[in-house]
C-alpha cells in the first residue's frame, strides 16, 4: 500500500524520508514540485498526483506536505485518513507538529513510524498503544535519559494491542480521578448581502479528556438525543446500545480523544447568534471607497459573544485603508490585501464597529463584486443546537471520580456576502 | 539505477557546507562508537545513524558495525537496527544474513510480541536467498496460538510474494489457512494479503463470506477498508443485480402487458440472504470516524445495494464534507459521479455544497459540478442566483467554471435557455477579459443550439472582437460570424477585413478561425471577399505552422475551382456550411463511472496499476450453498481458539506477571455470535463481560477464567420407567461461581415422556451428608408433553465423591435420586505461569505428591491431543509449558480452593509419567485413577 513518505517543507525541502517497502528515489518528488509551482497555492495542490510509475498522495497540515508514494490501486481516502492520522500523532506527541519539532525529535518520529505501519498497512495507529511502545519525549524524560542512559522505547510490551479494548492502555493509574467532556459547537454559515441565511449547519464534537485508574466503564446520556441524528464515533463506543437507547456507553481511551461528532444539516434551523451591518461602497468616479461595518448580537440566548474577530479579502485595486475602530484593533495588509479586524468581546449597549475609508488604485475600475466578511466568534456555556448532556455514570471502578462538561459554539466557516 | 542513486545520495547544499570534509571522520567516528562496550555510546551512534537515514542520507558502509548489534539486548539499540537492517538489507546482502540467525532465534521465543516482531523484520528484509526460510516461518507462524502473530504472518505473505513471485502457490495456501482463522486481528491483513497475492481466486471467501461480514464491526478501522472493498467484488460476482426491479416502463406497450412483467420481475427477485447480511452489516459503519471506511460502506451501497437502499449513505458523505482539504476534495468526487445518475440522493443536502470564499479553487469547481448535476426545474432559479454570487468572484478561474455551469444548466433545462443567454450576454461587458472569454465561448455553443433569432447577439459579439484578446475567445466568434455571416452580411466582410490586417500577429488557433471565415465567405459572398480570401490564403501559405499551411492549401484547392481540382469544389459551400450538430454540454465526471467509486482509478480517472474490475451482476446467481459452513468444522475451530486462550498467557519474564490473553473474548465472543445470532453485536458482548470482570481481570494479574471445554457427556438423574414418564438427565456446565463461590453448577434436563402436563417439579427432602450444601433450581410451573426443559443448579459436594441425594418432586409423585461427581468436576481450572506453577509444585511434595506411571496410546502423544484429552476429563487449566514433552494443567477445587497441580511428563517408548500434587491427597489420588485411562485408551 503505503511505500514511502516523504516531509516537504514550505520552500520545497524533503527533510525526512521512510521508506515501509524498497527505497523509491526522492527524484519522485520532482513531480510533486512541478504540480506545486502550477498550482500556485499550497492549497490548491491535487491531493493526488500520477507520476509514470506512481502515484503522490498528500496532505498539507501546519504548513508540511506529507507525500506518500502509491504503486498500485488502492482507496486514495485510506491514504489520506492515515496520513492525518500520522499528522495527529505527532501533534499528540510533540505538542505541535513542526519542521523544527520533527527534525529534533527525528529517532522518535522514526520509530513512531515504523510503529505505524507494516510493509505500507496501518499496525498500530491508536495513539494509546503507541505512546506505550514508544514514550513521548519529555523535557523531564529527556533529562533523566540523559543521566541514566535509559530510553524512550517502553520496556514493557504493548499488551494493549492484543487487548480486546485496543484504544485503552492497561494498568492506568492515577491520584485525581477527573473526565471532563467538551461539547464544542462550531455553525459554518452563509449570510447573504441582506442579512438572511443561505444556508447554516452546525458541526459538533464532544471532545474527552478522561484520566481515570483502571479499566472504567462510562455511560453518557443525553437530555435531547434526537438532535444527534448524523453522528460518528469512536470505536470504544457501543453502537447497539446507542442504537437501542441512545445512551453513548464506552470504555474510554486514557487522555484525550474524540469521543464523537455530529452535524445538524442545513434542513434543520440553526440560530444565528450574531449579525454584520455593512455598507462598503466604491464609487466609479472618486478612487475612494466607503467602509462601514457593525457587528451585532442576535439570538445568543443571553451569553455574550467573545473573542470577535473580522477578516476581510479586499479587493486587488484597493491600495490602502484608513479605518477608525470603535473597540478592538485593526490592521490592512496592503500587499495580500487583507483587513483583519480583532474586536474582542461584544458589548450589546454599545455595538463594535469600524468605519473609514478606502483608497482606491487611481486610473482602475470599480470591483465587481464587494468583498466577503469572514466572521470568528466564541459563545461560552452555550451549545448553540441546544443539545445538553444529562449525566454521566461510571461503572467497573469504586472510586468517585470527578466529572466536568463545558459547553462551547464557535464560528466554523461563517461568510457574510456583501 | 545510478543516476538515481546519484540523485539520491546528493546532500543538500547546507549540509554539504556543514559536513563536507569530515563526513569521512564522522562516519569513522560512528563506527568506533559501534564497537564500543557502552550502550549508551552505541545508542548515541545508532541514532544519529538514523538521523541520516531519514534525510537520505547515504549510511550503508556502517553496515557492519551496525549489523553487529542485532542482538543487542537494550530494545531501543534492536529496534535502532532493525530500522537500519530494513533499510540497507537489500543492498548488502551477504552481510545481511549475518543477522538472520538472531531472528530465527527469536521466531521461537515464548513471548509472543517477540515472536512477531521477529517475523516482521526477518520477512522487512528484502534478500532472495532467505525466501525459504522466510517461507517456512511464515507457516510456522500462521499456525501460532497467538492471533497477533498471526496477523504478522499475514502481512509477510504480502512481502515474500514482492520478494519472489514463484511463492505464489504456497501462499495461497497459507491465505487459505488464515482466511479460516475467526480473529478480529487477523481478518483485515489476511484480506489485504488476498487482494494482493490472488485477488481472483474468489473461491477461497465463500466460505468465510458469512463470517467476514459478522466480523466486520470489530475488525480495526483499517482493516475494514479493504474487506469491504474485497466483499464489494465478491457480492458482484455471487448475487443477482437488485436493481432489475425498476426496469423502464416502455411506453408503447399496453398496460396488461405491462403488468404481466411486473409480476414477473417480482416473483424472480428475492434478494440472497447473504447479500442482505452484507448491507445489514456495513451499515452501521457509516458512522465510523474513519472517513475511508465511511467511504467505503458508501461505495459498497452504491455498487450493491437496491437504488431505493443507496441513498441512506449520503448524510453520511455530506458529514465528511467538514473533514480536511483533501478528503473533501476526494468525496467530493465521488459525490459528482454519484449526483449524474441519481439526482435525487443528493437533492436535499442542495445547500451543503453552496460555495465559499475561502474554499481552495479545486473544491469550489467541484462543489459547482455537483449543484450543476443537481440543478432542477425546482431548483434553478435558487441556483442560477447563487451562480451570480460566483461569476462575481475575485477567484477568475471559479468564475470561469461559473459561466460554462450556467452554460451546461441553459442546455439541459430549456426554460431556463433564455435567461441564462441574457445574463451571459450581460457578462460580455464585464470587465474582467477571461469571464468575457468564457461567456463567448459558451455563448457560442448556446447559440449553436438554437441560432434562429439571435443576430443582435452576433452583431454584439463582432463589436467585441476590437477588444478581447483571449485567443479561444476570439476563435470562437469568429467561427460564429463564418458560421451565420448570411445573418450578417454586412458585419461579416468588415470583421474579415479587420482580422486579415492582424493575420500576422494572431495565434494559431484565431488563425485557423480566420482562414474558415474567409472561406465560408468567400462562398456566400465572393463579391465583397475574393480578393480579401486570397489575401488571407497568401498570408497563410507561408505562415510558421504546418498546420496552418496545410489548411489554407486544402481551402485553396476547395473554394477556388482551377481545372486541377476535382469534383470536390462543387460541393464545397455543402462541405463548409453544412448544418452542424450542437455540442452536448456534459459533465466532465460523466465517464467515471465504469470505475468503481472510492478507488485511486475513479480519482484519476485512469486505471491504476493494480485496479480490479467490479463484475457486472450474474445473469444467473451461482450456487449459494457454497457458503455453508460445516457446523463440525466450526466447532472444532473453536476448541482450538479456546484451547489457544490459557496458551496464549505467556510469560513476561521482566514484570513476572501474566499477559491477558488477547483473543480470549473476541475469539469465543465472534464464535458464539457465529452460532446463536448473527445481528448480536459482539462488541457489545465483549464489552459487557470486561466490564463485569473489570475488577479482577484488567488491574491485577489478568485471570483467564474461560471455561476450556464443557464435557458433553450427560449422566441419567432419573429413568422415564422409573419416573413415570418424567425423565431427567444432568451434565457438569463447567461455569464458577453462579450460585456462590463452594458451588459446582449442575445443568439439569428435565423431559416429559407422558401425554399430559407435568406440573410443579421441584427438589425436596434433600438427605445430603455434613457440610454438602444444594442451591435448587426454581420449580417448574408446567411441562407440557413431550417437552423439555433445562435448570441449572448448584451443588456444595465439599470436595468430596460422596454423592448428594434428595428427592425430585412433582405436583403428585416424587422421586429419590442422587447425584454422584466425577472428582474432574469438583475442580475449577487455574491460569498460572510456569514459574508460578514449579513454586507451588515445590511446596507440594513428599505425601501431597502421587505419580503414576502410564503406558500412552501412540495417537495420543501430540501435544494438542494430550491437552484435549487430560481437559476433557477433568476441569484443569492449561500451563503454558517450555518444554515439548512435559504438559502442566493447574486446577483448584471448589470447596476449599486447594491446588491441584497435574504434570504428565512424555517418557521413551510411549510411556509417561503422571504426577499430582495436591493436598487434598484423596482427590489426588482418585484424580490419579481417572486420568490414567484417559491417556492410555486410544
Amino acid at each position: 500500500m503505503i511505500h514511502s513518505l516523504f516531509l516537504i517543507n514550505a520552500s520545497g525541502d524533503i527533510f525526512l524520508e521512510k521508506h515501509w517497502k524498497s527505497v523509491v528515489s526522492r527524484s519522485v518528488c520532482d513531480y510533486f514540485f512541478e504540480a506545486q509551482e502550477r498550482a500556485s497555492e499550497a492549497e490548491n495542490v491535487p491531493p493526488v498526483i500520477p507520476t509514470p510509475h506512481h502515484y503522490l498522495l498528500s496532505v498539507y497540515r501546519h504548513k508540511i506536505f506529507f507525500v506518500a508514494v502509491i504503486q498500485s490501486e488502492v482507496p486514495p481516502l485510506f491514504v489520506i485518513e492515515f496520513l492525518h492520522r500520522v499528522v495527529d500523532t505527532f501533534q499528540d506527541y510533540f505538542g505541535v507538529c513542526s519542521e523544527v519539532m520533527i527534525k529534533d525529535n527525528v529517532v522518535v518520529v522514526y520509530e513512531v513510524l515504523e510503529e505505524m505501519l507494516d510493509n505500507g498497512f496501518p499496525l498500530a495507529t491508536e495513539s494509546n498503544i503507541l505512546k506505550e511502545l514508544i514514550k513521548p519525549p519529555t523535557i523531564l524524560r529527556t533529562v533523566v535519559n540523559t543521566i541514566t542512559g535509559s530510553t524512550n522505547v517502553g520496556d514493557q510490551l504493548p499488551t494493549g494491542q492484543l487487548s480486546v479494548v485496543p484504544w485503552r492502555r492497561t494498568g492506568v493509574k492515577y491520584t485525581n480521578n477527573e473526565a471532563y467532556f467538551d461539547v464544542i459547537e462550531e455553525i459554518d454559515a452563509i449570510i447573504d448581502k441582506s442579512g438572511s441565511t443561505i444556508t447554516a449547519e452546525i458541526q459538533g464534537v464532544i471532545d474527552a479528556c478522561v484520566k481515570l485508574t483502571g479499566m472504567p466503564d462510562l455511560t453518557l446520556s443525553f437530555m435531547n438525543p434526537r438532535l444527534l441524528d448524523d453522528v460518528s464515533f469512536h470505536p470504544c463506543v457501543r453502537f447497539k446500545r446507542w442504537e437501542s437507547e441512545r445512551i453513548l456507553s464506552f470504555i474510554p481511551p486514557d487522555g484525550n480523544f474524540r469521543l464523537l461528532s455530529y452535524h445538524v444539516s442545513a434542513q434543520n434551523l440553526v440560530a444565528i447568534p450574531v449579525y454584520v451591518k455593512h455598507n462598503i461602497s466604491f464609487r466609479d468616479s472618486s478612487s475612494l471607497g466607503r467602509f462601514e461595518i457593525t457587528v451585532g448580537p442576535k439570538q445568543t440566548m443571553g451569553k455574550t459573544v467573545e473573542g470577535v474577530m473580522v477578516t476581510s479579502q479586499m479587493p486587488k485595486g484597493v491600495l490602502n485603508m484608513t479605518l477608525t475602530p470603535s473597540q478592538g484593533t485593526h490592521i490592512f495588509d496592503p500587499v495580500t490585501k487583507l483587513l483583519s479586524w480583532d474586536v474582542g468581546k461584544i458589548n450589546p449597549q454599545k455595538l463594535p464597529s469600524l468605519k473609514g475609508s478606502m483608497t482606491l488604485q487611481a486610473g482602475t475600475s470599480k470591483p465587481d463584486e464587494n468583498p466577503t466578511i469572514n466572521l470568528q466568534f466564541k459563545i461560552q456555556q452555550l451549545a448553540i443546537s441546544g443539545l445538553k448532556v444529562n449525566r454521566l455514570d461510571m461503572y467497573g471502578e469504586k472510586y468517585k471520580p470527578f466529572k466536568g462538561i463545558k459547553y462551547m459554539t464557535k464560528a466554523g466557516k461563517f461568510q457574510v456576502r456583501t | 539505477m545510478s543516476s538515481e542513486a546519484s540523485i539520491y545520495n546528493r546532500p543538500s547544499v547546507l549540509d554539504c557546507f556543514r559536513s563536507s570534509g569530515n563526513s569521512w571522520f564522522q562516519k569513522r567516528n560512528l563506527k568506533q562508537m559501534l564497537e564500543s562496550s557502552k550502550d549508551s555510546a552505541k545508542l548515541d551512534a545508532m541514532k544519529r545513524i538514523v538521523g541520516m537515514i531519514a534525510k537520505g542520507k547515504n549510511a550503508s558502509e556502517l553496515f557492519p558495525a551496525v549489523v553487529k548489534n542485532v542482538a543487542s539486548k537494550n530494545i531501543e539499540i534492536k529496534k535502532l537496527v532493525y530500522v537500519y537492517l530494513m533499510r540497507y538489507a537489500e543492498e548488502q546482502q551477504d552481510l545481511a544474513l549475518l543477522s538472520i540467525s538472531t531472528f530465527q532465534r527469536a521466531l521461537k521465543d515464548p513471548n509472543q510480541l517477540i515472536r512477531a516482531s521477529a517475523l516482521r523484520v526477518l520477512s522487512s528484509i528484502r534478500v532472495p536467498i532467505i525466501v525459504p526460510i522466510m517461507m517456512l516461518a511464515i507457516k510456522e507462524a500462521s499456525s501460532d496460538l497467538s492471533p497477533y502473530v498471526r496477523k504478522n504472518a499475514a502481512h509477510a505473505i504480502q512481502k515474500l510474494y514482492s520478494l519472489d513471485p514463484e511463492q505464489k502457490e504456497m501462499l495461497i495456501e497459507v491465505i487459505e489457512k488464515l482466511l479460516k482463522d475467526r480473529s478480529t486481528l487477523v481478518a483485515g491483513s489476511v484480506v489485504m494479503a488476498f487482494e494482493e497475492v490472488c485477488p481472483d481466486r474468489i473461491d477461497l471467501i465463500h466460505k468465510n463470506y458469512r463470517k467476514l461480514c459478522n466480523l466486520l464491526v470489530d475488525v480495526e478501522e483499517w482493516g475494514q477498508v479493504v474487506i469491504i472493498h474485497m466483499l464489494t467484488r465478491y457480492a458482484r460476482t455471487q448475487f443477482v443485480s437488485p436493481w432489475k426491479v425498476s426496469f423502464e416502463n416502455n411506453f408503447y406497450e399496453s398496460d396488461e402487458e405491462q403488468k404481466e412483467k411486473d409480476r414477473k420481475v417480482k416473483n424472480i427477485y428475492t434478494m440472497d440472504p447473504d447479500h442482505r447480511l452484507l448491507l445489514r452489516n456495513t451499515k452501521p459503519l457509516l458512522q465510523s470516524r474513519n472517513a475511508a471506511v465511511v467511504m467505503a460502506v458508501a461505495q459498497l451501497y452504491w455498487h450493491l445495494a437496491p437504488k431505493s437502499e443507496a441513498s441512506i449513505v449520503s448524510k453520511s458523505l455530506v458529514r465528511l464534507l467538514h473533514s480536511n482539504r483533501e478528503v473533501q476534495y476526494i468525496v467530493l468526487q465521488n459525490i459528482a459521479t454519484m449526483s449524474i445518475q441519481r439526482k435525487g440522493m443528493f437533492e436535499p443536502y442542495l445547500k451543503s455544497f453552496y460555495v465559499r470564499s475561502t474554499d481552495p479553487t479545486m473544491i469550489k469547481t467541484l462543489k459547482l459540478e455537483i449543484l450543476t448535476n443537481l440543478a432542477n426545474e425546482a431548483n434553478i432559479s435558487t441556483l442560477l442566483r447563487e451562480f451570480q454570487t460566483y461569476v462575481k468572484s475575485q477567484d477568475k478561474q471559479f468564475a470561469a467554471a461559473t459561466i460554462q455551469a450556467i452554460g451546461r444548466c441553459a442546455t439541459n433545462i430549456t426554460e431556463v435557455t433564455d435567461t441564462c443567454l441574457n445574463g451571459l450576454v450581460c457578462l460580455l461587458s464585464n470587465r474582467d477579459e477571461i469571464v468575457v472569454a468564457e461567456s463567448v465561448v459558451v455563448i457560442k455553443k448556446l447559440l449553436q443550439t438554437q441560432p434562429a433569432h439571435h443576430g443582435e447577439i452576433i452583431k454584439h459579439m463582432a463589436k467585441l472582437l476590437d477588444n478581447i484578446t483571449v485567443p479561444v475567445a476570439r476563435a470562437s466568434i469568429l467561427w460564429l460570424i463564418g458560421e451565420y455571416c448570411e445573418r450578417v452580411p454586412k458585419i461579416a466582410p468588415d470583421v474579415l477585413r479587420k482580422t486579415a490586417k492582424s493575420f500576422t500577429t494572431e495565434d494559431d488557433l484565431v488563425k485557423l478561425q480566420i482562414l474558415n471565415l474567409g472561406a465560408k465567405l468567400y462562398l456566400t459572398n465572393s463579391k465583397q471577399t475574393k480578393l480579401l480570401t486570397q489575401y488571407v490564403l497568401n498570408l497563410g501559405k507561408y505562415d510558421q505552422s504546418y498546420d496552418i499551411r496545410d489548411r489554407t492549401r486544402f481551402i485553396r484547392q476547395l473554394i477556388v475551382p482551377n481545372e486541377k481540382s476535382g469534383a470536390l469544389s462543387k460541393y464545397a459551400k455543402k462541405i463548409f456550411l453544412a448544418q452542424k450538430p450542437a455540442p452536448l454540454l456534459e459533465s466532465p465526471f460523466k465517464d467515471r463511472d465504469h470505475f468503481q467509486l472510492g478507488t485511486l482509478s475513479h480519482t484519476l480517472n485512469s486505471r491504476a496499476t493494480g485496479y480490479l474490475e467490479l463484475s457486472n451482476w450474474p445473469e444467473v446467481a451461482p450456487d449459494p450453498s457454497v457458503r455453508n459452513v460445516d457446523v463440525a468444522e466450526s466447532v472444532q475451530q473453536t476448541w482450538i481458539l479456546k484451547i489457544l486462550i490459557i496458551e496464549s498467557g505467556s510469560e513476561n519474564e521482566k514484570e513476572g506477571k501474566e499477559e491477558s490473553s488477547s483473543d480470549e473474548s473476541s475469539g469465543s465472543s465472534s464464535s458464539s455470535e457465529e452460532s446463536s445470532d448473527s445481528e448480536s453485536d459482539s462488541k457489545e458482548s465483549t464489552a459487557n463481560k470486561t466490564s463485569r470482570a473489570a475488577a479482577e481481570r484488567w488491574i491485577c494479574t489478568f485471570m483467564v477464567t474461560t471455561q476450556v471445554s464443557v464435557p458433553t457427556e450427560t449422566h441419567e438423574l432419573l429413568h422415564r420407567m422409573s419416573g413415570k414418564g418424567l425423565a431427567a438427565h444432568y451434565h457438569f456446565s463447567r461455569q464458577p461461581g453462579i450460585f456462590g463461590d463452594h458451588m459446582v453448577s449442575v445443568q439439569v434436563t428435565v423431559t416429559n415422556t407422558t401425554d399430559q402436563k407435568i406440573e410443579n417439579i421441584h427438589i425436596k427432602e434433600k438427605k445430603l451428608p455434613p457440610g454438602m450444601r444444594v442451591h435448587e433450581f426454581n420449580p417448574i410451573e408446567c411441562l407440557e408433553p413431550a417437552e423439555s426443559i433445562t435448570v441449572s443448579m448448584g451443588i456444595d459436594f465439599c470436595d468430596s465423591t460422596q454423592m448428594a441425594s434428595f428427592q425430585l418432586c412433582t405436583k403428585d409423585d416424587h422421586f429419590n435420586v442422587n447425584i454422584q461427581p466425577p472428582v474432574g468436576e469438583l475442580l475449577l481450572p487455574v491460569t498460572m505461569s510456569e514459574k508460578d506453577f514449579k513454586k507451588e509444585q515445590g511446596m507440594l511434595t513428599g505425601m501431597n505428591e502421587t505419580s503414576a506411571t502410564i503406558a500412552v496410546a501412540p495417537q495420543n502423544s501430540t501435544r494438542l491431543v494430550i491437552i484435549e484429552r487430560v481437559v476433557k476429563a477433568a476441569n484443569l487449566g492449561v500451563v503454558p509449558s517450555g518444554q515439548d514433552n512435559i504438559h502442566r494443567f493447574a486446577a483448584k477445587t471448589v470447596h476449599s480452593g486447594s491446588l491441584m497441580l497435574v504434570t504428565v511428563e512424555l517418557k521413551e517408548s510411549s510411556t509417561a509419567q503422571l504426577v499430582i500434587n495436591t493436598e487434598k491427597t484423596v482427590i489426588g489420588s482418585v484424580l490419579l485413577r481417572e486420568l490414567k485411562p484417559v491417556l492410555s485408551q486410544g
